[in-house]
């Protein structure tokens, strides 16, 4: 029996350009790049120059203030160009890569024959670590530090969002060895979110994971932002002052189990090409980093300027059209840009094209093409209950964000800006009435305030 | 083609242009005309098409059945007055005339200050008025005059609104304190029985008869409102008491729901401030938590006095206060004002009951104002960050007390 809760708060934004479960090929690129502003709160210190040689987990740059945390190379070839912008801030790395991937070997090792240290370094040395992140401040996990629990979100739940049942089917035995070695990790437990549903409670033995290995899977049932870790962990056990939990997803604990199964670091990820102006969407395997024009040549509507994001329309990076997928992303989404698009009078407007998640516009039952418009000018909060309506946390949303805007560290605190990661404010954001940029308010506060902590 | 006309003459209006000083004049054209076509930097890719714009447009959508039918009232107690018998049309223009200039001047001189402070601070102009400038001449007495509208505009927005940052920061509703300023700087103005019909001929339509510059009215002409004529009857209970119209005939509860009592514009029809409730509440717009709390509230209040009558208003039973005066608008259309109502869910009700409360408490047990609304809602609006802060409270006491017992239990563990 696995413990089960439902989340009632949330949208799911209805849009056009889901991805078809089909997997579609490789895309391979003749460069990767990596960009280190993919790791928010890292300072990379490069540990290759242009012109060495690295095989697929070979360390590309490490943090400068926690050197024991380096960043794995996904691919393996010819260190091409390190691009640096203004104070020789360092934009990406471009690796020219080899036809066939070379592994670097880090050695087949067997997790429950491991203690915590041990599972640590295998992860440290392999460059995997940045795929562990932390509540509070939402940045790459402290190796130095023990998390209270380890949470591990089993689907995504945003608009257009790739089956993290359809990429891990066949990955089971990585996912287990995964799961386990987290366990090792925390001497509290390792949670599991998984939707409601999912394939993962027929394939796992749950009851065993729960008394064997400390494993809790958590059925969790409801609307995005239902997948999102941070609602996981506000739901089954919420972080408090001076604690810290460890979040994953799925997938890359996949990633983790398959360093130890195979003793190699292999970042391909299945990625969903999602999108209203997809011709065809699905699934396609590449390399973190992979270089995607090839995947969009002849296959995005053409005629109006459009948007490419690495990873969804609500929490995504907006890319170019060669542009590459970014770390933590498996999923790419094409919306139209909306530039130059004006249309008359949209405050009466009673256009079906319009899709709104209040009352002011008709609902109709179909799929959307929004394009990137904002749809409005900047304004004061004025409407209530707007946010907390896809906030399903145990949080006042907007008391938050105001404190976080006057920066007041205490109020920030006694509202539980140490549970929340930018991600969860993404639907409040997308409601907005007031168009702010509400993500960004957030993450500017968590870094003010681990830098006033830490 | 209009876009071409605005693409062309844009950079005037911009930093060093011709016409840079009218900027926040000429963007606010511009979104009113267009949605502009920015796409977003950071954060979300796509975006809900509410704004606030279609906010502030649903509000006026709604107060257009109250305006509507105010302008028509506006006529017909002026016939009723001044003794004429004209048809439909004759009646609604002759009331919709003589309050378009006071809408004129309120928005004239409320979007003017409004747009000079956007200008001032490099910001758009905020929408939030385009509500407030049609409140105010709904809630003032039908008769009164220009400048005193444009005098209340003016400090209600200055003082209430922008001192304190502009649209989204007042503690006050805009409208409502534009009311009370005149309420208490021209009470002679303000109410009594004088100031609610309106005897004067306007552009024309419906002269009265004239005799030494004062207008004539029919005999047995009373312009007192209900309210007002409860609270200064003699009359010890209620039973023994009885609403006129302005002919001193009686008033059926039929009149005052469908409006055709004398009043503000916006409050003498109840059935057209439902239809206004209706679409506020279908569209999620106004909050109806607020508005069924302040009614609950206002039950409450009455039928409790009611257990202790001993004059006419004492006994009014509820109904007639939910339909006479301005207990019902205020409900709906000022207790809903998001700005400075409370923002929490559970607040809102606490809220809306307090307003019910007072106002009729205010209504019964205080001589001086037979209105109480006004004051009822200025005062929890001045609780309503009150109301919140311990709905807040309660969160953040759970989250310290939660992080307290997990620490001394660890702590337990560890030594």
């Amino acid at each position: 029996m696995t413990n089960k809760i439902k989340i009632k708060k949330g949208l799911q934004i209805p849009l056009l350009g889901e991805p078809q479960e089909l997997l579609r090929g490789v895309v391979k690129s003749d460069f990767v790049r990596i960009y280190p502003e993919d790791f928010h709160g890292v300072t990379p210190k490069l540990t290759v120059k242009a012109g060495d040689r690295v095989k697929a987990g070979s360390p590309l740059f490490y943090d400068k203030n926690r050197s024991s945390v380096l960043f794995a190379s996904p691919v393996s070839g010819v260190v091409a160009v390190v691009e640096r912008g203004e104070k020789r801030r360092i934009l990406h790395i471009e690796i020219k890569t080899d036809k066939e991937i070379e592994y670097q070997d880090f050695g087949k090792k067997r997790v429950s024959a491991l203690l915590e240290d041990g599972v640590k370094s295998s992860i440290l040395e392999a460059g995997l670590w940045f795929l562990i992140k932390q509540r509070p401040y939402d940045v790459i996990a402290n190796p130095e530090k023990t998390p209270r629990d380890i949470f591990v979100t089993g689907f995504d739940s945003s608009p257009l969002a790739p089956s993290y049942d359809f990429i891990l089917n066949d990955l089971e035995g990585d996912l287990q060895t995964g799961l386990d070695a987290l366990a090792k990790l925390t001497p509290g437990k390792v949670y599991l979110g998984v939707k409601k549903g999912s394939a993962f409670t027929k394939k796992f033995d749950v009851e065993a994971m729960r008394k064997e290995a400390n494993i809790e899977v958590v059925e969790v049932e409801g609307l995005h932002p239902a997948g999102n870790v941070g609602v996981q962990i506000n739901r089954i056990a919420p972080v408090n002052k001076g604690e810290t939990v460890w979040t994953l997803s799925a997938l890359d604990v996949a990633v983790i189990g398959r360093l130890f199964d195979e003793g190699i670091v292999d970042l391909t990820r299945t990625v969903a090409l999602s999108g209203s102006e997809v011709k065809q969407t699905g699934y396609y395997k590449m390399p973190i980093g992979t270089q995607l024009s090839s995947l969009f040549d002849g296959n995005v509507s053409e005629g109006l300027p459009l948007r490419y994001i690495s990873g969804n329309v609500l929490t995504g990076t907006k890319i170019d059209k060669d542009g590459s997928l970014r770390a933590y992303d498996s999923q790419i989404t094409v919306i139209p840009e909306g530039k130059n698009v004006y249309e008359i009078l949209g405050w009466a407007s009673l256009s079906p094209k319009r899709y709104s998640a209040g009352s002011t516009y008709l609902r109709l039952k179909k799929r959307y093409r929004l394009d990137a418009r904002i749809l409005g000018g900047a304004r004061a909060i004025i409407v209530s209950n707007e946010y907390d309506r896809v906030f399903p946390m145990d949080i006042y949303p907007e008391q938050l964000l105001k404190s976080i805007i006057a920066f007041n560290i205490d109020k920030m605190e006694n509202l539980g800006i140490y549970e929340v990661a930018p991600e969860d404010f993404a639907l409040c954001e997308f409601v907005d009435t007031s168009k702010l940029e509400i993500q960004r308010i957030v993450r500017k506060g968590l870094d003010l305030l681990r830098k006033e902590m830490e | 083609m209009i876009r071409k006309y605005i693409e062309k003459i844009k950079p005037h209006f911009e930093e060093g242009g011709k016409f840079q000083s009218f900027r926040s004049v000429f963007d606010a054209f511009e979104t009113f005309l267009f949605v502009p076509d920015t796409t977003s930097r950071s954060g979300v890719h796509i975006h809900d098409a509410r704004d606030s714009k279609r906010t502030m447009s649903i509000v006026i959508l709604a107060l257009l059945p109250a305006l509507l039918f105010g302008m028509y009232n506006i006529g017909y107690q002026h016939f009723l007055a001044i003794g004429g018998n004209v048809g439909f049309w004759e009646t609604f223009f002759c009331g919709a005339l003589s309050m378009l200039p006071q809408i004129v001047v309120s928005y004239v001189v409320g979007l003017g200050i409004e747009f000079a402070v956007a200008q001032y601070k490099k910001e758009e102009v905020a929408e939030g008025f385009l509500v407030s400038g049609i409140l105010i001449p709904m809630i003032l007495p039908v008769d009164t005059p220009l400048w005193m509208i444009a005098v209340a505009t003016a400090f209600a927005v200055v003082f209430v609104k922008e001192v304190f940052g502009g649209t989204g920061y007042n503690i006050f509703n805009v409208a409502l304190m534009a009311r009370a300023f005149l309420f208490f700087a021209y009470p002679s103005k303000m109410s009594g029985d004088q100031v609610w019909t309106r005897t004067k001929g306007t552009f024309g339509l419906g002269n009265p008869e004239m005799a030494g510059g004062v207008a004539q009215t029919v005999d047995g002409f009373t312009g007192a409102t209900p309210l007002g004529q409860i609270a200064t009857t003699g009359a010890d209970s209620f039973a023994s008491f009885g609403f006129t119209n302005a002919l001193g005939q009686p008033l059926a509860l039929s009149d005052m729901f469908w409006g055709f009592i004398p009043g503000s514009a916006g409050e003498v029809s109840t059935f057209a401030i439902l239809l206004g409730a209706l679409i506020l509440i279908v569209t999620g717009v106004g909050s109806w938590k607020t508005i069924l709390s302040v009614f609950v509230g206002g039950l409450v209040a009455v039928v409790l006095v009611n257990q202790f009558a001993s004059n006419a208003v004492m006994g009014m039973p509820p109904e007639y206060h939910f339909l006479l005066g301005g207990f019902a608008f205020g409900a709906v259309f000022m207790a809903t004002d998001p700005v400075t109502s409370a923002r929490t869910e559970k607040g809102k009700w606490i809220y809306g009951f307090l307003i019910g409360l007072l106002a009729i408490t205010i209504r019964v047990f205080n001589p001086g104002y037979p209105e109480g609304m006004m004051l009822a809602i200025l005062l929890m609006n001045a609780f309503a960050p009150l109301i919140d802060f311990y709905v807040v409270d309660a969160n953040v006491k759970r989250r310290i007390k939660r992080g307290a017992v997990k620490n001394t239990k660890r702590k337990g563990i560890e030594k």
